[in-house]
């Protein structure tokens, strides 16, 4: 397949993909802006006909891929069917068209919005106060951890240190750096849950915080949790939960009774959103009681007589995480995706994403080594180095040899504790047979000719690329 | 399996033949790992499903109570404007191959976003005249705090000298960043004329300052001499931050030629809609010396095994899934779909349609506030050079005069009293391309009727 | 390539080879075969001041980070500044033209630090 050009390329003077009325005002005088202090050079910007413009990006849709194509099988990563009633919704003139400063008299619709998310959030999660503030998973963990510092200052103590497993997800120790937290590492056992062992000694009153999942990234639940709280809180130390994993559990079990004090969400991952190539997402999160009055601003309020406000009057809050309201049109996403299961169906999610996984398990574990068993909970890891040690077959030539087939790889080379690993999430929106093909091709790929896998993927628009060339001699963007 | 779910393709015949080959009896047994106690026990107090067309009937009830643009006419900035957004651009941002793509790790299969990112930041460098941009941040107060964090990784140093002129709610999100990190940070005020007192900037600038930063415009909408905050930067040997409005930009000098190091913004005005706080679009671009401080994904272009051009995410060593608690930043998930949409937007308004956006925008405020200055009482606060938002004075609290312009119809525009309480009288009013002369002559009409 | 007798090693695959007062610094073969692609190297500023064991720069691959550390202390007196402009040099004679760091006032504790005999032998307890 042939390269397709810039938009840059595509461009010659003159041409307009857009036109606007004539100005029915007087235009600006000479002379409104000093010289000094207007634009000099040219904007850069591509000329072209709307049709071009269009073909374009049409055509770059092409050399791209979808959850609406195939299964993203990525691990960690909860890629579900994105709804299109949500985009409907979203797309409402209603919702899509007002300003976060308007006044809060002409935005009830939008402020019951946010005020049935918190209420939704807080009963899945056994939280009872929520902020839907953070714009993503990982500003939800530093909100958290703000929020947690903010808590152990007005108790006049400093801890220093939040503990982190050695399976955890990188935003996890980046968002303890962000708040001056030392970060000190957990081991795993074997069987991937957290070394008791190895934790206990560490919780000292030195510790501000512990950052969990449960179930772990390997896929395996940590039944010791509620101990491990209990550990932790004798020391006033904070028990965090990483939802990334909230999939495998929700609708059956709650962080809050697990002696969570302080979560996120990935609503773009549990609650359907759209991955968008990248973001955006959001992650709320919610806190025990205690830790209620240290939450971002701005609050949602429903007042005695059924209207909502937004309030900033929070004293001991820890300010403002981003503008305005939160990523609100992500929210309402996630908002209209809860209520079409409703209280009677959001465990059916969880049933069938954990029955998924253990079938897809089951067809590979034969075959593949699965490090942590039989069983798992929403995703497993296997792992190829066997296939390395042997064949020369790593991780990342499986993941170019599904991608010649039509398929996403799974999660490759996480977490950092399995030497080349897949982690492999099929999420309850895949029907069975999806499920079939995906193990069938992985075996079929095991028996490859290890020199047709180095050289895959042939039938993509690209080939492997110089990873290396584009690091050391970086072309970050298009110069005319 | 007795709960029908378009999202659930799980037959009766399906969990069988599953349950079968993994060897359990019921769905119930794989979850044997969780403790009983901690198994939910009691209903959750949530109202039952809706299926489709219930949901669309209770989110109709929920969005009709909104007062959109359509309804209202309205006069609000404050860093977030409404624009004209083409058509092809929500068409375009519709294609699934885009919005239910994941981030382009694999990049084989997805040079579409890639391409698409790498358009979007060579479209920011050129706007801003910078070197090097990232794929995008959460949005405009996000962009400022992580500017921040890169001069105080750069220079090592902790205090930041910020105009006073930079939008009160990015100052506030970066100070809630910066809480736990031994930062200063000292605010210099504006001059009568609403552009920064630089005498006071300068003083405060000192061999501790990691950066100075300025917004242009600036929160009031008075266009602000970059040149002297780069002089005054450079001179201590701090990092000058430019904080700016991207359609602005077509008109007004570019933090590049005003020698900045690095380059913030909100880029919401880029086709992006309202939608009542997000998602937004935060850009960061900076000069090239500094791309290793840079947070948030890069993409980079390079070669593929067949000899062609092709797009790859790089420089992924600055970033959390390598770098851990060294990372330059957190962030993972960014805002991808809005890099996108901005793409999409300037490439349809081109060069010549963003310099009519701009200064159609700014003759329309400019016709506007010369009327409304006409009212007695009623005078602009500032009279530095400005675009197309302006400080007004009304004369009298204003709280009461929005009011009663919003019974009229009209949002007259944001109550300064939000952010500055002792401001009781003065409001910000934003006027863009979309505005007709009708309407604004119906406001200056209305506002004259209500100050009568 | 056989690891040279002539200097001493640490347990973070750096090398040291000292003579009088001053000292060479550089990367073993073992480090630089395991980052194969090296895409970016930062050596520290000439007199800067190294503590022994602690990291004095960064060599980066595409998918990893990795600190010098310093096998003793001293003050930065060198930098080889042909091997940041080309990384072949250190890939491919990392013993020789592809040293580091000059180092004057080279002192600390010897003891931490491994003759080429005792660093093979923990590279090849390191591989299982």
């Amino acid at each position: 397949m042939s390269e397709e050009k810039l938009i840059f390329e595509k461009s010659a003077p003159g041409r307009r993909a857009s036109t606007f009325p004539r100005l029915d005002v007087p235009a600006l005088a000479d002379g409104w802006l000093p010289a000094s202090a207007k634009r000099g050079t040219a904007l850069g910007l591509p000329e072209v006909s709307e049709q071009d413009l269009v073909r374009h990006y049409t055509r770059l849709s092409q050399r791209n891929i979808g959850i609406d194509t195939q299964i993203y099988p990525l691990g960690s990563c909860t890629m579900k069917y994105n709804p299109k009633v949500n985009e409907d919704v979203a797309g409402r003139d209603g919702f899509r068209n007002i300003h976060p400063l308007q006044p809060d008299d002409t935005a009830q619709g939008a402020l019951e919005v946010l005020w049935e998310m918190e209420h939704w959030l807080s009963e899945v999660s056994g939280m009872p106060a929520i902020s839907l503030q953070p714009s993503a998973g990982a500003q939800g963990e530093l909100t958290a951890l703000l929020v947690c510092k903010a808590y152990h200052d007005s108790k006049g103590r400093r801890p220093r240190k939040v503990l982190v497993p050695d399976s955890s997800h990188g935003t996890n120790p980046a968002s303890a750096s962000y708040c001056g937290y030392t970060v000190e590492t957990v081991k795993s056992k074997a069987d991937g849950t957290v070394d008791l062992d190895d934790l206990k000694p560490k919780i000292t009153e030195d510790v501000a915080c512990l950052m969990m999942t449960n179930p772990n990234t390997v896929g395996i639940f940590e039944k010791d949790i509620r101990q491990v709280a209990a550990w932790l809180h004798a020391v006033d130390a904070q028990l965090y939960y990483d939802g990334a994993n909230l999939n495998a559990i929700v609708g059956l079990a709650r962080p809050g009774d697990m002696g969570c004090d302080m979560m996120h969400f990935n609503v773009h991952k549990t609650f359907s959103t759209p991955h968008g190539g990248g973001g955006p997402g959001a992650g709320p999160i919610g806190v025990k009681e205690h830790l209620r009055a240290f939450l971002p601003v701005p609050r949602v309020r429903k007042a005695a007589d059924g209207t909502f406000s937004l309030d900033e009057s929070e004293p001991k809050s820890i300010g403002r995480i981003r503008s305005n309201t939160g990523n609100f049109g992500i929210l309402l996403r996630g908002l209209v995706y809860l209520k079409s299961f409703g209280g009677d169906g959001v465990a059916e999610i969880a049933k069938r994403a954990v029955l998924n996984a253990n079938y897809l398990l089951a067809l590979l574990k034969d075959r593949f080594n699965a490090p942590y068993g039989d069983r798992c909970m929403h995703e497993f890891v296997l792992s190829v180095s066997e296939q390395k040690k042997a064949k020369d077959v790593s991780a990342t030539d499986f993941a170019k040899g599904l991608a010649d087939l039509g398929y996403h790889a799974p999660t490759i080379y996480f977490p950092l504790i399995v030497p080349e690993a897949l982690m492999i999430e099929p999420v309850e929106t895949e029907a069975k047979e999806t499920l079939d093909e995906l193990a069938r091709v992985l075996i079929e790929l095991d028996g490859e000719d290890p020199a047709k896998l180095h050289a895959a993927p042939v039938n993509t628009p690209v080939g492997r690329l110089d990873e290396v060339g584009a690091a050391r001699n970086p072309i970050l963007r298009w110069k005319p | 399996m007795s709960f029908e779910h378009p999202y659930l393709p799980q037959t009766d015949q399906d969990e069988a033949a599953m349950l079968g080959a993994i060897g359990v009896k019921s769905v119930e047994a794989l979850f044997e790992p969780i403790p009983d106690e901690l198994r939910l026990k009691k209903a959750l107090d949530l109202p039952d499903h809706l299926t489709e067309m219930d949901l669309k009937d209770e989110f109709q009830r929920l969005s009709g109570k909104n007062q959109s643009t359509g309804k209202l006419d309205q006069y609000l900035g404050g860093g977030l404007y409404e624009h004209y957004s083409p058509s092809l651009v929500r068409h375009l941002l519709n294609r699934s191959e885009f919005y239910t793509s994941y981030t382009p790790y694999q990049p084989e299969m997805t040079q579409g976003v890639l391409q698409a990112i790498f358009e979007y930041q060579s479209c920011v460098c050129s706007l801003t005249g910078m070197d090097v941009s990232n794929a995008s941040l959460y949005e405009g107060g996000h962009a400022l705090a992580e500017a921040c964090l890169m001069a105080r990784a750069k220079t090592g140093r902790n205090r930041m000298v910020l105009s006073a002129g930079i939008n009160p709610q990015h100052l506030q999100v970066l100070r809630t960043y910066t809480r736990n990190l031994d930062t200063e940070i000292v605010v210099a005020p504006l001059a009568a004329d609403g552009r920064t007192d630089l005498a006071a900037l300068k003083a405060l600038v000192d061999g501790q300052t990691a950066a100075v930063a300025l917004a242009n415009p600036n929160f009031f909408g008075v266009i602000e001499d970059g040149a002297a905050f780069a002089e005054a930067a450079h001179a201590a040997g701090a990092l000058f931050i430019a904080a700016v409005e991207p359609v602005s930009l077509a008109l007004l000098k570019s933090p590049g030629e005003m020698g900045a190091d690095i380059a913030c913004g909100e880029g919401q005005s880029l086709g992006i809609p309202l939608a009542y706080g997000g998602p937004y679009l935060g850009f960061l671009a900076a000069k090239m010396e500094l791309v290793r401080q840079m947070p948030g994904r890069i993409c980079g272009q390079t070669k593929d095994n067949r000899g062609q051009r092709a797009f790859v995410l790089t420089l992924q060593t600055r970033e959390q899934h390598i770098r851990r608690e060294k990372a330059n930043s957190n962030i993972c998930t960014n805002q991808t779909l809005l890099a996108l949409a901005a793409t999409m937007y300037l490439g349809a308004v081109g060069p010549q349609g963003l310099k009519e956006v701009a200064s159609q925008g700014g003759a329309k405020a400019h016709y506007l506030a010369a009327e409304l200055a006409k009212i007695s009482g009623v005078k602009l606060s500032y009279s530095g050079p400005w675009l197309n938002e302006f400080t007004l004075d009304l004369g009298r609290e204003a709280g009461p005069v929005l009011k009663a312009l919003q019974a009229k119809g009209i949002l007259g525009g944001v109550p300064l009293q939000r952010w500055y309480p002792e401001r009781k009288r003065e409001i910000l009013v934003a006027v863009t391309e979309v505005k007709k002369k009708a309407q604004l002559d119906r406001y200056a009409a209305a506002l004259k009727g209500v100050l009568a | 390539m056989s690891t040279p007798s002539d200097r001493l090693y640490t347990k973070t695959h750096e090398w040291i080879q000292v003579s009088g007062g001053d000292a060479v610094i550089g990367l073993t073969e073992f480090a630089v075969h395991a980052i194969k692609d090296i895409v970016f190297l930062e050596l520290p500023a000439v007199g800067k001041a190294l503590e022994q064991g602690k990291p004095f720069g960064v060599i980066e691959s595409v998918k990893a980070v990795f600190d010098l550390n310093a096998p003793l202390g001293g003050a930065v007196s060198g930098v080889n500044q042909a091997v940041a402009d080309d990384f072949s040099a250190l890939a491919n004679d990392p013993y020789n033209k592809g040293w580091l760091v000059k180092v004057s006032g080279a002192a600390g504790d010897k003891g931490q630090l491994l003759d080429a005999a005792a660093y093979d032998k923990f590279c090849a307890e390191e591989q299982h």
